[in-house]
């Protein structure tokens, strides 16, 4: 209880951004392999599936580094919370407009 | 009353596993919504917490067995192509993108089903993480459990699209 009572925010802040960062890779990807057939053709890691498994894949291992990264830098300190959820949430709306078919079609090759 | 092996997946997929996340859903916002120094005595806050920690836990297991079990064994019969001649109905996409009028189900529904449902395990394992490392300080910290209520409803919101268009989808084109 003592750990947890000198907890900082840091940890916290890791976790919130790093899926932020993870969502915006999502989407990202997503746009990318519509604009780009080398890329589409590149993250279709399992064929029964597509690209698909590619998108989810990469944005998932971006997602798990970000997350280790961020723990890293900032498990012990206390950090502008409200700055880095805002970032957050910018990162998960590109994210959710990139995965969105209107949205990444105009890229469409 | 029986079921074939693609229909059991997909119920699985669908009726199981994700429409279970969503109506956890409502438990785990009441719990992370109540869960202030103000509303819960002291003795309150760690009952409160465990149901708590349980069930986001649940919830974010429960995200990543729907999009993986649906990526990974339902989608592959869905887009499996059709050899030359054969009945379309057992090639749920390329029954809906043969039909003009059935075409935007799949460029629009199932293309955005497919992507957007992946944000779901992201987020809720964001906030089951946090919810378990920080436990009973996030009834003092307001900052951390608004943030917290977002994402949850924001990977509630994405699971909600990607539910809906897959029983609309499966509706228009079974899985058999």
């Amino acid at each position: 209880m003592a750990q947890k009572e000198n907890l900082t925010n840091g940890p916290a802040a890791s976790a919130v951004l790093a899926s932020g960062v993870g969502s915006l890779a999502l989407g990202l990807f997503t746009t990318m392999a519509e604009a780009n057939a080398a890329i589409k053709n590149a993250l279709n890691l399992y064929n029964p599936v597509g690209p698909l498994s590619g998108k989810t894949t990469v944005a998932v291992v971006i997602w798990l580094v970000a997350w280790a990264a961020f723990h890293g830098l900032w498990k012990n300190e206390q950090v502008n919370f409200t700055k880095l959820f805002t970032a957050t949430l910018i990162m998960i709306a590109l994210g959710l407009l990139g995965t969105f078919p209107l949205f990444y079609d105009l890229f469409s090759g | 009353m029986t079921l074939t092996e693609r229909e059991f997946w997909t119920v699985i997929h669908g009726m199981v596993l994700g429409a279970t996340f969503l109506l956890a859903f409502s438990g785990g916002l009441a719990g992370l919504w109540s869960l202030r120094s103000e509303w819960v005595t002291g003795s309150g806050v760690p009952e409160r917490l465990h149901r708590l920690i349980a069930g986001t836990w649940i919830m974010a297991v429960l995200a990543w067995l729907t999009v993986i079990i649906g990526t990974y064994v339902v989608y592959p019969w869905y887009r499996a192509n059709p050899p030359a001649g054969a009945d379309l109905t057992q090639f749920p996409r390329s029954y809906l993108l043969a039909n003009p009028h059935l075409a935007e189900w799949h460029k629009f529904g199932m293309e955005w089903k497919e992507h957007v449902a992946w944000l779901s395990p992201i987020l809720a394992t964001a906030v089951a993480y946090v919810v378990l490392r920080y436990g009973t300080k996030l009834a003092h910290d307001a900052k951390i459990r608004q943030a917290l209520i977002v994402l949850f409803t924001i990977a509630f919101v994405a699971a909600g699209v990607a539910g809906l268009f897959g029983a609309f989808i499966n509706k228009v084109a079974p899985i058999h």
